[in-house]
Formats: structure tokens, sequence, C-alpha cells
């Protein structure tokens, strides 16, 4: 580690695009102008289930107009490069319509009165068949995760106490502030050019690739300031920019495919809707003897990320709790409804909510307090989790708690006859990095150069979606050099120049990407002793030898750390109308070390909000296949009236492989508040809710029937 | 493609005759709800001309007349939330309509837009209902209670044009908005409430914004319990996007008691 006096680490220096961001000169997709460029627009499906018995388009609209893409335009394979070749790029003439919304043919003309006009001679007929609506009605299995510790079945014999309890949890949208779009241009050597608002450019420029046939080369994807992501640029942006560059081949010139808000909310993906089953069971005096849990998740049509999100579900199932038996059985299901995908958290938000409600739940049957019942239960060093890890550092599960407790005042009671005031508490761990053996597989790169002006240049396609990846890269790398921040700067995020450090995605940027930084600039520096710039050093990812993991039987290491999070809720509930408002969340977070403490209480206090709004507001009614909340005239997040005061407490227990001690904290605070603000409506009005979101329907239903 | 003619009237008169020879044209004040239907395309048939009556002196301005509170049919709510008049005579528009949309909603929407528009989810119209308010038009006055005639329907013949709304002075309503959030939301209920005249007007529990007259009456004997009872068969909620039928009737009963224990 570096010895030198920390000058840029540690330290909330002014964010790298923050300037440019507040002054409007930030360039987003949609402001990029490109003269000749054409418009593009996306036909989709009309109906959940079904086949495409014809496509017509209209003699009476001149078609020479426009250009018209459909899956025969494709020169590749028709197929949106993720886990599974389950989903078309286009849905063929005769093919299956999985869901709603679905892309069949693409649009491209000069202007957007022609686009529009063209769009309405276009005629599609269906066969219909009967979709699947829910989990419930499902049968189709996309993949399936079973974690064994213990022996449960001999376990049920030593308890004297079992709990059951099912969990249900919504579909959310991750509401990033700028829609999805991106530009194509094609260039006279083949080659072809997307810039677009992405978190993952690599994953990008493989779909490229596949569907339409280039190489390496050929595919050239940029990131443009991007307004947020929240893993709703994870996948989706790989449709939108395989899209529009289609269009652009077919059209000869650049075209661009910008959804607005509203398409953006019907067709792209969402957290994964679940229904979440616990039996555990304890000994009188509370001591935990087993933990029975079933998971299933909600994919929708197409496979996309699911058996990542279903993974970490799975793993996360068992909370932040050492318990000798445990059985987890996760499946992921198919339904005729827009495919679900990555958001913050990743599965583990759905898993952690029913895992720390339990706690509750048990914690009431003993008659004894959840807080003991946790410190009772909690993880700590040298214990095992679910899949075996030992857990041999950086374990803050004491620390947040002690922490959060120490810094939360007394509950006072309302001071309106109406309404009542309730307290409630969560305990969570969140893995830091991919799962398993992902870091391993993907081995993520960059490159790091001394130039001759002696300024230093960072590589990596990890990008900056507002959590700060450019202001913190440029940090660790001006402290392992010892030299200011204005000596160092980054390539921009295009495939052209830099090399695949991984998609920014699973909490991993700062942690496993900002280490190679570091490790590239200590090494930079000590070649620069003996030899004169420019020179360049390029590093990747080497899993360490005491990380063992093993994929077909879910034992090992699972994540190489994780962080730790104690959240305390404190919520009105109105009696005259059920509505719950969150006043207070104290959220106390072991982050290894804060690189940057304003980035990260800003990244803690939003992704409270986030769940803030997934626990009480945020609802998806479905009618026909299909989202009703479709605009945000109705699909409704926290404004600023309604979001409470946050008050974070940042936990510094440094990880020895993070820089300078660092752990990933994005989606952590994703996972907390939830269950904090169901046990503190049952502090306030004496009911337990299974279900998020805690709508006043809910709440009062609830009431009226107790 | 669609095109649409775009009318500038030079003042109230050449409006009312613009509006009356101009076939399929309709008035466009703030523009907060017809260019949402233009863009979502909604509005069946779509209009050829649009009516800008936004700038029209005669239709701005709060003002006293023969007695009454008179508010410009196009005076913006942030206009309303500004005049002192206002504050003195009708607080509880003023406090409703700080809770309609974001304060750019609120620099453009107006009274004159929320009547024609007639959503049963229109913010200010229980508050008319009320205050008993008057619908001033082209040619006529319209007691507010004889204003909404169905879902989307009002009394406005199709070329009347609405000019202003009257107030009568000295009374006391309170209200109460339940949405979804804390701002910027679509209400699930709106009642507002008046204890003498005993008048009970609610918004998003029927197909109009209506006054709960079973209710009404209750309250007018001091059967406060008989008024909470009787409210749940005035309205006539559905489940929608939004809300529950069940919710709905609940939540009504309780915010009019809520309402009336401390009006």
């Amino acid at each position: 580690m570096c010895t030198a006096p920390l000058t840029a680490v540690g330290r909330s220096v002014p964010r790298r695009e923050g300037a440019d961001k507040v002054t409007g000169r930030a360039r987003y997709t949609d402001d990029i102008a490109v003269p000749g460029a054409w418009y593009g627009r996306t036909i989709r499906s009309t109906i959940a289930r079904g086949a495409i018995r014809s496509l017509t388009l209209d003699p009476a609209f001149d078609w020479s107009r426009v250009v018209v893409v459909s899956a025969d335009d494709i020169p590749g394979e028709n197929v949106v490069q993720l886990i599974r070749d389950d989903q078309p790029v286009l849905a063929p003439n005769g093919g299956e319509i999985r869901h709603k919304e679905e892309p069949i043919l693409l649009l491209a003309a000069p202007d957007r009165a022609t686009l529009e006009d063209a769009a309405s001679h276009i005629h599609i007929e269906y066969e219909l068949a009967t979709p699947v609506s829910d989990i419930g009605s499902a049968t189709e299995v996309f993949s399936t995760v079973d974690i064994a510790k213990g022996d449960v079945a001999s376990a049920q014999r030593e308890a004297d106490l079992v709990v059951e309890r099912e969990f249900r949890v919504g579909l959310q949208e991750q509401l990033y502030i700028e829609p999805q779009g991106a530009i194509a241009f094609p260039e006279a050597d083949g080659t072809i050019r997307v810039i677009g608002s992405l978190q993952c450019p690599y994953y990008v420029h493989r779909a490229l690739k596949r569907a339409l046939k280039l190489s390496d080369q050929q595919a050239v994807v940029v990131q443009a300031e991007t307004g947020g992501g929240f893993g709703g640029k994870e996948e989706y942006p790989s449709i939108v920019a395989v899209h529009a560059a289609l269009l652009a081949r077919k059209a000869g010139r650049p075209v661009r495919l910008i959804y607005d808000r509203h398409e953006d909310l019907a067709a792209t993906t969402k957290r994964h809707p679940g229904v979440i089953r616990h039996r555990t069971g304890v000994k009188e005096d509370g001591t935990l003897v087993f933990q029975d849990i079933e998971i299933v998740l909600d994919g929708g049509a197409y496979c996309t990320l699911t058996p990542v999100v279903l993974s970490r579900a799975a793993i996360h199932a068992a909370g932040a709790y050492s318990c000798p038996n445990v059985r987890i059985r996760a499946r992921a299901v198919a339904t005729n409804t827009p495919p679900n995908g990555a958001f913050r958290g990743f599965g583990a938000p759905q898993s952690l909510f029913a895992a720390e409600l339990m706690v509750e739940h048990v914690a009431e049957r003993l008659g004894v307090s959840s807080v003991d019942l946790r410190r009772k239960w909690m993880l700590r060093l040298g214990d095992t989790t679910a899949t075996g890890q030992v857990l041999s550092e950086s374990v803050g599960s004491e620390l947040v708690l002690d922490a959060a407790l120490k810094n939360a005042p007394a509950v006072r009671p309302s001071d309106r006859p109406t309404v009542r005031r309730g307290r409630g508490l969560s305990l969570v761990f969140h893995g830091s990095g991919f799962t398993g053996s992902g870091e391993k597989k993907l081995q993520g790169t960059i490159a790091f150069e001394a130039l001759a002006d002696g300024t230093f240049r960072i590589l990596t396609a990890s990008t900056e979606i507002g959590q700060g990846t450019k202001t913190i890269f440029c940090q660790l790398a001006a402290d392992a050099l010892g030299v200011g921040m204005d000596k160092v700067d980054l390539a921009p995020q295009d495939t052209s120049l830099v090399p695949d450090s991984g998609p920014t995605v699973a909490s991993r940027t700062a942690m496993i990407v900002g280490r190679l930084v570091q490790d590239a600039a200590t090494e930079v520096k000590e070649r620069l002793k003996r030899e004169k710039a420019p020179l360049r050093v390029e590093k990747s990812y080497i899993q360490p030898d005491s990380i063992h993991w093993d994929e077909t039987t879910y034992r090992g290491d699972a994540y190489p750390v994780y962080a730790w999070a104690c959240t305390i809720a404190d919520v009105d509930v109105d009696m005259t109308t059920g509505e719950v408002r969150v006043s207070d969340l104290i959220t106390a977070v072991d982050c290894g070390k804060a690189l940057h403490p304003v980035m990260a209480e800003g990244q803690i206090e939003g992704g409270c909000l986030q769940a803030v709004g997934w626990a009480t507001i945020e609802e998806i009614k479905m009618q026909d296949g299909g989202y009703q909340n479709d605009r945000l005239a109705t699909y409704l997040i926290p404004t600023a009236l309604d979001a409470p005061r946050i008050r974070t407490i940042l936990v510094e227990n440094p990880y020895s492989r993070g820089p300078f001690g660092a752990k990933g904290i994005g989606e952590l605070p994703m996972d907390g508040p939830a269950p904090a603000i169901i046990a503190a409506i049952h502090d306030a009005t004496g009911v337990w809710l299974d279900e998020i979101p805690a709508t006043p329907e809910k709440v009062l239903a609830a009431c009226a029937s107790r | 493609m669609h095109e649409v003619t775009f009318l500038c009237p030079k003042d109230l008169q050449d409006a009312v005759r613009l509006y009356r020879t101009t076939p399929g044209c309709r008035p466009l004040a703030g523009g907060t709800d017809l260019m949402v239907m233009l863009h979502a395309r909604t509005l069946r048939p779509q209009p050829r001309a649009v009516l800008d009556i936004w700038s029209l002196a005669e239709l701005k301005g709060v003002r006293r007349h023969s007695g009454m509170l008179e508010i410009g049919a196009a005076e913006s709510y942030t206009g309303i939330i500004r005049s002192r008049e206002a504050h003195r005579h009708v607080p509880a528009l003023v406090a409703a309509a700080r809770t309609i949309g974001a304060a750019q909603i609120q620099n453009r929407g107006t009274l004159g837009g929320n009547l024609a528009n007639a959503s049963p989810a229109g913010d200010t119209l229980p508050i008319l209902l009320a205050y008993d308010a008057v619908v001033v038009t082209d040619r006529r006055s319209i007691p507010i209670d004889q204003f909404f005639t169905g879902y989307r329907k009002t009394a406005l013949q199709p070329d009347e044009l609405i000019t202003a709304v009257r107030f009568p002075q000295g009374r006391d309503v309170v209200f109460r908005k339940v949405g979804t959030r804390a701002a910027q939301a679509i209400s699930k209920v709106m009642m507002a409430v008046s204890r003498k005249p005993a008048r009970i007007a609610i918004g998003s529990v029927a197909e109009v914004p209506l006054r709960a007259r079973g209710a009404e009456a209750a309250l007018e004997r001091g059967d406060v319990d008989g008024a909470i009872a009787a409210v749940a068969d005035d309205i006539r909620p559905i489940d929608d996007v939004r809300s529950t039928a069940d919710y709905r009737r609940t939540v009504t009963q309780n915010v009019l008691r809520e309402l009336l224990s401390v009006g």
C-alpha cells in the first residue's frame, strides 16, 4: 500500500465532469448535432403473445422517402448478444411474439413528420396466443440456483420454533434522468461507429459485431455523457445501438434513435418482481438452527441477465447471518411481459427484503428485540456464509449496527392525532464485484500511460454514469504517482482507444478497476525511476489464489469481500389515508475506505431514496401484458418533498485488496431501507405487510382487517 | 400529416368570433392539458385549429365584481397564488393551486382550462363546487353545480368560451388532497368542505367532480356521523391506475371525518 500522504484520496475534490454538467456544456446523446442524420423509430408489437401473421407496408405511402429495416436486413445473427441466444434483434415475419412492445420493424426518415406518417402506414396482423401473465401461472424456467449448507432436513428436529412467511416484491423502473438513445454512423470502410447513453461499451461492441457481422475493428462504441443508468443501461443499450446501426447501414447515413420517456418506460427492462418464502427454525434461546428459503423471480419474456440476477439474489438470501443449516432453492421463470433486467442491487434487494423481515417475525414470536437477535445471529470475522465462504477480513456487521444505533435519537410521537410514528431497522451486506468466478473469467484490463509532457493518462472502458468513476480514477492515480490531480487525465470511453476493463456494474468499478488503476500507476512510478516517458503499462485482474468458487455446487467464495450497512427508518403513517411518509433514514455503511466522502454519501443517499420509492410508492400495474404506468404522470417516484432526511455515517473498515482499502458501495444502499420501512410501519400501526410497495391501499386494508 | 391552424385573436371579441366561425377549433390557454393530449393523440377528432387565448388581457386578473371575487379564465395558478384578493377571499383556492403540478405547470395552468377539460381529477373543481362559484362565459353565467354533465362533458355549447369564474365572499372552505406523493401527483381523492352552507365536494370519486348531496343534507342537520355514513353512497368510485374503488370509498369517509373534526 502507498505510504506517502494522500492528497487526493479521501478528499471531496471537485468532480471531473461536474462543471460541464452544471453549466450545460456536457453533451448527452440527443444533444449531439449530426448534420444529415436521419431520425429512427422502432415499430413494436401490440400483443403479449402470438405470432406475426403478416407485415404490410401500405402502398398509399411512398416508401422511397424512408428506410425500413426488418429481420431480413440483419447481416449477422438475429440475436441480442447476452447470456442465452433467445432474444431476436427484430421479430421476423411469421415469427413468435413473446411480449408487448417487442421490436418488429425499424424506420428512419429525414424528419420526424415523415417518420410518423410512415409509421401510420405499417399494418401488422397477429395470430394471438394466451399469454402467461405472472409468476403463478409460469411454467418455463430460465435458470435455477441451489445452495445447501449443513443439513436442513435433520436440523428441523432441533428447532423449538419454526416460523414461515411469504413475501412479494414488485417491478421497479430505473428512471435514469436521460432516456435510452444512440446515434450510429456508417463509415466508408464498413466500420460502424455508435455513440450512445450506456454503461458497458464492450457489451454493445459484442452485440454489434454479432448482429452486424463486424470485426473487432469495424465495430466502434463510444459512450456519450450519460444521464444515469442504475443497471438500466447495462444490457438494453445493446438493442438500441444495434437498431440504430442497422438503420444507418441501410440508410447509408447517420441515424439517431432516441427514446422518449413513454417508449423508455413501456419497453425497457425493470427490476425483477419476485416471491420469496422463508422457513426459519430457532431454539428457545433464539439460536438460529436452520433457514429454508425458496425464491421465484419473474424474468419476463427473454432471459437477458436473469440467471446472474437470480444468482446474486440466492447468495444474499440468508441475509447477513450465520446459520449452520441453510437451503436456498431459487428459480427464475418466463412470463409474457417485457424482459426484466439489471437494476442496482441485482436481485439482492429482493431476497434481503425477505431475509430482514424474517428476523423481525422470529423476534416477535420469541418475544425478544430484533436488534438483540441480529447481534446474536450476525456474521462476524471468521464466520461462514451460506455458500461456505469464511469471512476473513473487513466484516463490518457490528460496526455499522453500533454506529447506526448510536446516532439514532429517541422516537418522539407525532403531534398530529391521526398520524402514528414508528421505527424499523435492517442489517444487510452486499457482495462487491462480480459473483463467483466472474472477475477471473472477465480479466478486466486497463492501460496507463506516462506521456512525454509529464502528464498521465488512464485508459479504461469503465463509464461515468453519475457515480464518480472519472474523479475517483484520477484521485487513485494521482496519489499512487504522488502527483497533483491536474497531471492525470482519462481517455474517452471509446472501444477503439481503450481496453476492456469490464462493464460498469456490480459495485466493481472503484474496487476492482480502481485497484488496477492504482497498481498500474504505482508500476509506472517505479519504472519512471529508470526509464523515460512516454511509456505504457497494461494491467489485468488476476484472481488471488485464496479465492475459490465452484460454480456447479455454489460452494466457496461468492464475492471477494462484502460491504455492510445498518439502516434505521422512521415513518409517519397517516391513519386517515394510509399514506406512509419516511421522515428520517439513518444509514451506517462500511465502505472500506471513502475515496471521495461527498460522492460516497451521494451514492448512499440516492440509493436509499430509490429504495424508499420501491418500498412505498413505485408501483406498476399490468394490463394485457403491458405496464399501465408507462408515463411520468403515472409512474411516480419520490419528489424532494417525499424524501426523508438521510443521515449517512461512513464507517471505514479497510479491505486489503481494495484501492486504499475501498469496497464497492454502489448497490448496497438499495438493500436496507425497504425492510426497515416495513418494520417501521409495523412499529407504528401493529400490522405486518408482506409485500412492497407499501401503498396506502395496502396499508389501510391491512389496518382494517386487523 | 395532421396540420393545425394557429389562431391569434387580438382581443376577446375577436376570439369569440373566431371560435364561433372556425370548425374543429380548440381554445388554448396554458396548454397544460391540450399539449399533452395533442402529443399523446388522445383527442378525437384531432383539432383542425387552435385558438390562442393565453394573452388576452380580458381573461387575466383577479378583481372584485359586484360583491363577488372574479378571476379571469386565463389567469394562471401562479397569478392566483400571488393575488392578495384571492388570499383574502378564497384562501382554499390559493392553497389548492399550490398543490397542482410543479411551478412550471402553475405558471401555465388556468381555472378556465381546468373547467373546460372537466377531468374528474381536476384539483380546483371541488374547491369551486364548495364555494358555489359561477362560471362566466361569452354569453351567460352557469352555476358550478350545473356545469359538469358527464365524464369530461360540460354544459358549454360547442362555440361557448369561458371568460371568468366568480366566487361569493365570506365562506370558509377546507380541503384535503390525497395523492400518491407529496407533490406533483394527480389526486386519488380530493375533497373540499364548507360547513355553512353545507357543501361537500369531491374529485376523483366519480365520472365528474361532484357534490355529495346526501352527506350535505346530513351535515345541514348537524348530523356529522350521518354525513360520514351517507358520503359513501354519494360517490361512484372505480379502480384505475391510481387507486381502487374500495380505497377511495374508505378514504372519502376518513377525510370527511377529519375535515369535519377540524372545521
